[in-house]
C-alpha cells in the first residue's frame, strides 16, 4: 500500500490494519487490501486519469464486520453439505446468510470512522451529504481470467452516513447469493477465504455515461477504441436497456472512424424529489440525438489511451461526463479492468505472418491465397 | 454477384453508331461468331476500367491501352511467372475499356511456377536499387532518342546533299520508317514502364494487406502514411514553381511575372528587363524535363502538357509569389510529415503483439519503403515526360496529313487507328513520289466526320461498371490495388449506376484519402485551367488530379475526386498537406455545383451537401 501519510486513516488506529482508505492512497498491488475496483480506481488516479473521489472499506474493515456479526464462525456450519447444483438447499441457506449480515451493524468505531470519512468527501466535493455510489469490489474479481464481475452489487445516489452503511452491508450480503454460493463451491473456492472491499465512491452527475474498450470488442483489433453511451447514467449501457451510440475511434491517430447513433429510449436520471436514481423514457425528439459530441468521443479516447498504456493492456473502462462541471474537465473514469476476451484469445490464435519469414515468402504466400471476391 | 451478359450489353448498338468496331483493333471485340471465345467471355469477369478512362478512347489514343495490355501480361505471364495469374485480357464497348483478370486455373501449374518466380522476382527485389538505376538510364535513353526522331517533310526536290552525299534513301522513305520509330518507341517505353511495377504494386499491397489483417479497421490511408514523406520526382514540378517565384521576388521582377494572366504577355514584357532575361533563363533550365507534365494524366492527345500551355504554370508562379510576399511558408511540411510518419508507424507496431509479426512487419514495410519510389516515378518518366514529347511529334505526322489532304485538321489524327495512320502515309508518300493525289483525300475527311459524331455518342452513353461472371477469387495485384476490385467496391460500382438525379443527393461515400473534417464552399474544376478560379479556403472538386495540379493546393482545405484510390495524386498530396480529402466517389463532379456548401470527411469518406 502506498500510504500517503497524515491523511487520518483508520490506520493509525488499527496499528497497520486500515479499515478505511481514499482511493488515492492504493495502487493496483493492493487487491488484497481493497478489492479490484477499488485498487484499480487508486492507480488510474496515480496514474494522472480523472476519477470521482472517494473511500475503501478494505478487507481488514469486512473481516473484523464479519467477526463481529459472529457471521464467519457460522457460514461454514450452515453451508454444510450442500452441493454446486442443490438449488432449494442453497437458497435457504443463502437467504439465511444474508439476512444475518444484513441485520448485523458495523462496530461504532467503524461506523465513525465511516461518518468522518464521508464528511471529508463531502466536504472535497463542496456538496453537503454528497451522493455516492457504493459498489462492491472483490479481492478474486476483475482479474483477467477470473470473470467474478457482475457477482455483487452496486448501489447508485446513495446519500448519509445510515444510508452508506446500510448498503455496505448489502453489497456484503450480495457474496452470499445461491449463485455466487454454487460458484465457488464448483471452483473449489473456501468461502472463508473470500474477502470483500466496498468502495463510496461521488456520484457522477452524469449527463452521458457510458463503456468503452480500448480495442474493437467485435474483432479484437487493438488499433481502435470503442466507445459506447447513452444519456444520463452509464446503468443503461452496462445492463443493456438500451441499445446505445456507438464510436469507433483510431487509437493511434484519434480520428472518429464510425458513428452509429442509436434510438436510445430510456434514460436513468436522478429524482429531483427522492434525489434516487430512476428510469425515464427518454423524450422523443431527444432519442436520437448523439448522446457524446465529437470533442468528448476523442478526449475520451485519448483518456483510454492513456489507461491502456499505464496498464500495458487492453481496458474495459466505464466512464461518464459530469453535467456539473465545465467543458475540458468533465469527463470521469468511474472504472477500469483488464479486457479478457480477447487478450486470452489473442494469445492461442497464430500469427498473422504464418509461416513466412522474408518479405518475398509473404508476398509469395499471399499471391497464392489472392482475395476473396464474393 | 450477377452482372449483364458482355454481347447482351454489345448488342444494344447506339443508333448512328453502327460500324464503330472498325475504329478499334478487332481482336478487342465481344465476340458471337466464335462459340469457344464467346463461352470465354461470357465466363470471364469484365470490370470498366474507369480509373484510366473516364472518357471513351480515341482511335489512336487505344495505343496505350495495347501497351499496357502487353507490357503488364508479359511481366506477370511470361517474363516473373506470377505463379496463379496470368495477365490481364482487354475488350472495348462503345469506345470504352473492360479489363479481366486471367488466373492460372491448374494448382499443379500454379505450383510449377512458384521456384521460377521466386528466381526471378527475388532477383528483382533483391537489387532493387541497383536496377532501378539502369532502369532509368534506359529510360532516359528511349526519351532522348524520342525528343531527337524527325518526322521530315515531303519537299517537291529533294535536297542536293542526298545525291552528293550518296544517301540513297529519301525523306518519303523516312518518314515512313521515323512513324514506325515513333510507334516502337512508345511500345518500348511502355515495356520499361512495367518492368519494376507488377513487383512493386505486390510489395506494396501485401503490406497493406498485411497490416489489416493486423488491425482490420486501420484505415487504408494510415498504411500509406507509413510510406509518406519520401522524396519523390512527381512534386519536382511544383518545386520549380516554387523555386522560380522565389527567384522572382530575389531579381526584382514579381511584378513583371504577375501583371497579366497570359504567358505571351508576361514573357513580352520580361524580355524587356535585363533582370527578366535572367529570369527566363532560370525558368527555361527548370522547363526541361520538370514542365513535361501533363495537365492531365498523359494518357490521352488532349493530356497537354504545362510547356505546352504555359498559363498554368504562370498561374502556379503567381500564386506563389502571393504567398511569400504575404509572409507564407510555401515549403512541403516535410519534417512534420516525417515525424507524424515515424509516431503512427511506431505506435502501430507498439500494438503488434507477435514478436513474428512485428518482424515481418519491419520486413514488409522495409519492402513497401524501397518499391514506394519507382511506383511514383514512373509516372513522371512514362505518362508525363514520354508521352507530352510523343503527343507532340505525332502532331508533327498530323501536320504532313493535313498538308497533303487527308485530314482537315491536326487533331483531327487522333480518329485514326495507329495502323490507319501507316496506311495514309503509304498514300501520301507513294502519291508524292509519284506526283498524283492520294487516294485517302477522298476517303478519309468524310471518314473522319462519321466518326467525330460517333464519339460524341459514345461520350453521351454510360458504361455498366462490371459485366460478366464475378470470380471468387482475384489474385492479380494490380486489379486489387489499382482499381480496389472487391466485394464492396463490386456492390459500390452498381449503386452508382443507379444515381439517376444527381440534384437530390444529401451524401454520398468515396474511399477516405486523408484524415480530417472540413466544411466549406466548392468550387468543381473539371480541367487544370479552371484552378486559376479557386479562392482562398475553397475545397476543390475535380474529376481527378495529377502533379500539374498542385499549385491548386496550396489553396484549398480539402479534395474531392471522381476517380482514385488511396494512393492518388490528390490522396497523396493532401496527406503531406494534412488536410482532407475524399477520392473515388464515382460522381461527386455531377452532384456537386461550384458555390455549394459542403462537408467533407477524410477519415470515413463521407461527403455532405448542404441543399
Amino acid at each position: 500500500m502506498a500510504m500517503a501519510s497524515g491523511s487520518g486513516t483508520a490506520a493509525a488506529a488499527q496499528g497497520g490494519a486500515p479499515q478505511l482508505c481514499w482511493f488515492e492512497e492504493v495502487r493496483k498491488e493492493d487487491v488484497a487490501l481493497v478489492g479490484g475496483k477499488c485498487s484499480s480506481l487508486g492507480e488510474l488516479i496515480s496514474a494522472g486519469v480523472r476519477v470521482p473521489p472517494g473511500f475503501a472499506l478494505t478487507t481488514h474493515g469486512y473481516a473484523r464486520f464479519m467477526r463481529d456479526a459472529g457471521v464467519s464462525g457460522e457460514i461454514p456450519g450452515m453451508l454444510e453439505g450442500c452441493g454446486h447444483d442443490d438449488l432449494e438447499q442453497l437458497e435457504s441457506a443463502s437467504k439465511a446468510i444474508r439476512e444475518m449480515i444484513e441485520e448485523h451493524s458495523f462496530a461504532w468505531e467503524l461506523e465513525d470512522a465511516v461518518a468522518e470519512y464521508y464528511r471529508k468527501l463531502s466536504v472535497r466535493c463542496m456538496v453537503p451529504a454528497v451522493p455516492v455510489a457504493v459498489r462492491s469490489s472483490a479481492t478474486a474479481e476483475d482479474l483477467p481470467g477470473a470473470s467474478f464481475a457482475g457477482q455483487q452489487d452496486t448501489y447508485l445516489w446513495i446519500r448519509g452516513v445510515d444510508d452508506l452503511l446500510l448498503h455496505a452491508r448489502r453489497c456484503i450480503s450480495s457474496l452470499f447469493t445461491a449463485r455466487a454460493i454454487a460458484y465457488r463451491i464448483r471452483m473449489g473456492f473456501p468461502h472463508e477465504e473470500v474477502a470483500l472491499s466496498v468502495g463510496f465512491q461521488k456520484m457522477a452527475n452524469s449527463y452521458t455515461a457510458g463503456v468503452m474498450f480500448t480495442l474493437n470488442p467485435g474483432n479484437g483489433d487493438r488499433s481502435v477504441i470503442a466507445i459506447d453511451s447513452n444519456f444520463g447514467f452509464g446503468e443503461s449501457v452496462v445492463s443493456g436497456e438500451v441499445t446505445p451510440d456507438h464510436f469507433v475511434v483510431n487509437k493511434v491517430a484519434l480520428d472518429i472512424l464510425e458513428r452509429t447513433i442509436c434510438s436510445k429510449e430510456i434514460t436513468y436520471t436522478v429524482d429531483p424529489k427522492t434525489q434516487k436514481s430512476v428510469k425515464i423514457e427518454t423524450p422523443f425528439e431527444r432519442q436520437s440525438v448523439q448522446s457524446l459530441i465529437d470533442e468528448e468521443i476523442v478526449e475520451l479516447a485519448r483518456m483510454g489511451k492513456a489507461i491502456e498504456k499505464h496498464y500495458g493492456r487492453p481496458m474495459d473502462i466505464e466512464w461518464a461526463v459530469d453535467k456539473d462541471l465545465p467543458a475540458g474537465g468533465n469527463i470521469f473514469i468511474l472504472q477500469a479492468r483488464p479486457e479478457t476476451v480477447w487478450s486470452e484469445k489473442r494469445e492461442k490464435e497464430a500469427a498473422v505472418a504464418g509461416k513466412a519469414s522474408s518479405a518475398m515468402d509473404f508476398i509469395l504466400s499471399s499471391l497464392l491465397t489472392g482475395k476473396k471476391v464474393s | 454477384m450477377k452482372f449483364p451478359v458482355p454481347h447482351d450489353v454489345k448488342a444494344k448498338t447506339i443508333p448512328g453508331t453502327e460500324g464503330w468496331e472498325r475504329m478499334y483493333p478487332y481482336q478487342y471485340q465481344f465476340v458471337t461468331d466464335d462459340p469457344t471465345r464467346n463461352q470465354y467471355e461470357k465466363e470471364m469477369f469484365w470490370f470498366y476500367d474507369g480509373l484510366h478512362y473516364p472518357e471513351p478512347l480515341y482511335p489512336f489514343d487505344t495505343i496505350w491501352d495495347e501497351a499496357w495490355y502487353l507490357a503488364l501480361s508479359q511481366y506477370n505471364n511470361r517474363i516473373f511467372m506470377v505463379p496463379p495469374v496470368r495477365g490481364v485480357d482487354h475488350r472495348m464497348i462503345n469506345g470504352y475499356v473492360y479489363i479481366s483478370p486471367v488466373p492460372v486455373k491448374n494448382p499443379e501449374e500454379i505450383g510449377s511456377r512458384v521456384p521460377h518466380f521466386m528466381e526471378r522476382a527475388g532477383h528483382y527485389y533483391k537489387n532493387w536499387d541497383e536496377l532501378e538505376k539502369k532502369w532509368k538510364v534506359k529510360m532516359e535513353a528511349t526519351i532522348r532518342e524520342l525528343e531527337q526522331l524527325e518526322i521530315p517533310k515531303l519537299a517537291d526536290m529533294e535536297d542536293i546533299k542526298v545525291v552528293t552525299d550518296a544517301i540513297g534513301e529519301s525523306k518519303g522513305f523516312h518518314l515512313l520508317k521515323n512513324y514506325d520509330d515513333l510507334i516502337n518507341l512508345g511500345i518500348k517505353c511502355w515495356q520499361y514502364h512495367f518492368e519494376f511495377l507488377n513487383l512493386g504494386y505486390a510489395a506494396y499491397v501485401f503490406f497493406l494487406d498485411f497490416v489489416q489483417k493486423l488491425f482490420p479497421s486501420i484505415p487504408a490511408q494510415r498504411v500509406t502514411q507509413m510510406i509518406s514523406g519520401i522524396d519523390v520526382i512527381m512534386y519536382q514540378p511544383d518545386e520549380e514553381l516554387k523555386k522560380l517565384a522565389k527567384k522572382a521576388i530575389e531579381l526584382g521582377v514579381d511584378n513583371a511575372v504577375c501583371f497579366s494572366q497570359e504567358w505571351t504577355e508576361v514573357e513580352a514584357a520580361l524580355k524587356k528587363l535585363p533582370k527578366g532575361v535572367e529570369w527566363l533563363t532560370s525558368l527555361n533550365l527548370s522547363r526541361e524535363p520538370w514542365f513535361n507534365v501533363s495537365t492531365g494524366t498523359g494518357w490521352f492527345h488532349h493530356d497537354r502538357s504545362w510547356n505546352d500551355a504555359m498559363n498554368i504554370p504562370l498561374n502556379g508562379i503567381q500564386t506563389y509569389i502571393q504567398k511569400v510576399k504575404a509572409g507564407v511558408n510555401i515549403e512541403r511540411p516535410m519534417e512534420q510529415v516525417r515525424a507524424e510518419r515515424d509516431r503512427i508507424t511506431a505506435e502501430y507496431r507498439g500494438l503488434i503483439e507477435k514478436e513474428e509479426d512485428r518482424k515481418q512487419f519491419d520486413e514488409l514495410l522495409g519492402c513497401a519503403k524501397t518499391v514506394f519510389p519507382y511506383v511514383e516515378n514512373h509516372l513522371f518518366y512514362v505518362e508525363h515526360w514520354f508521352h507530352s514529347v510523343f503527343w507532340n511529334k505525332m502532331r508533327e505526322v498530323a501536320a504532313i496529313l493535313v498538308e497533303h489532304g487527308i485530314i482537315k485538321d491536326v487533331e483531327d489524327v487522333w480518329l485514326l487507328r495507329r495502323d490507319e495512320i501507316k496506311q495514309a502515309l503509304w498514300d501520301v508518300v507513294t502519291a508524292w513520289a509519284t506526283g498524283v493525289t492520294p487516294r485517302g483525300t477522298q476517303t478519309w475527311p468524310k471518314e473522319v466526320e462519321w466518326r467525330k459524331g460517333v464519339m460524341q455518342k459514345f461520350k453521351e452513353w454510360s458504361p455498366p461498371p462490371a459485366i460478366g461472371t464475378a470470380p471468387e477469387v482475384i489474385q492479380e495485384p494490380f486489379t486489387i490495388v489499382l482499381w480496389g476490385v472487391t466485394n464492396s467496391s463490386l456492390a459500390d460500382w452498381a449503386a452508382v449506376a443507379e444515381v439517376k438525379d444527381p440534384s437530390t443527393v444529401k451524401e454520398f461515400k468515396g474511399f477516405a484519402g486523408s484524415p480530417g473534417i472540413v466544411e466549406g464552399k466548392a468550387r468543381v474544376c473539371r480541367t487544370v485551367e479552371d484552378i486559376r478560379q479557386l479562392q482562398e479556403g475553397e475545397i476543390l472538386v475535380a474529376p481527378t488530379t495529377s502533379p500539374s495540379w498542385a499549385p491548386a493546393f496550396a489553396k484549398i482545405k480539402a479534395c474531392v475526386t471522381d476517380v482514385g484510390g488511396v494512393m492518388s495524386h490528390a490522396a497523396i498530396v493532401c496527406r503531406e498537406y494534412g488536410m482532407p480529402a475524399v477520392v473515388g466517389t464515382g460522381h461527386a463532379t455531377k452532384i456537386i455545383q461550384t458555390g455549394m456548401m459542403i462537408r467533407v470527411d477524410g477519415s470515413t469518406g463521407a461527403i455532405t451537401v448542404a441543399r
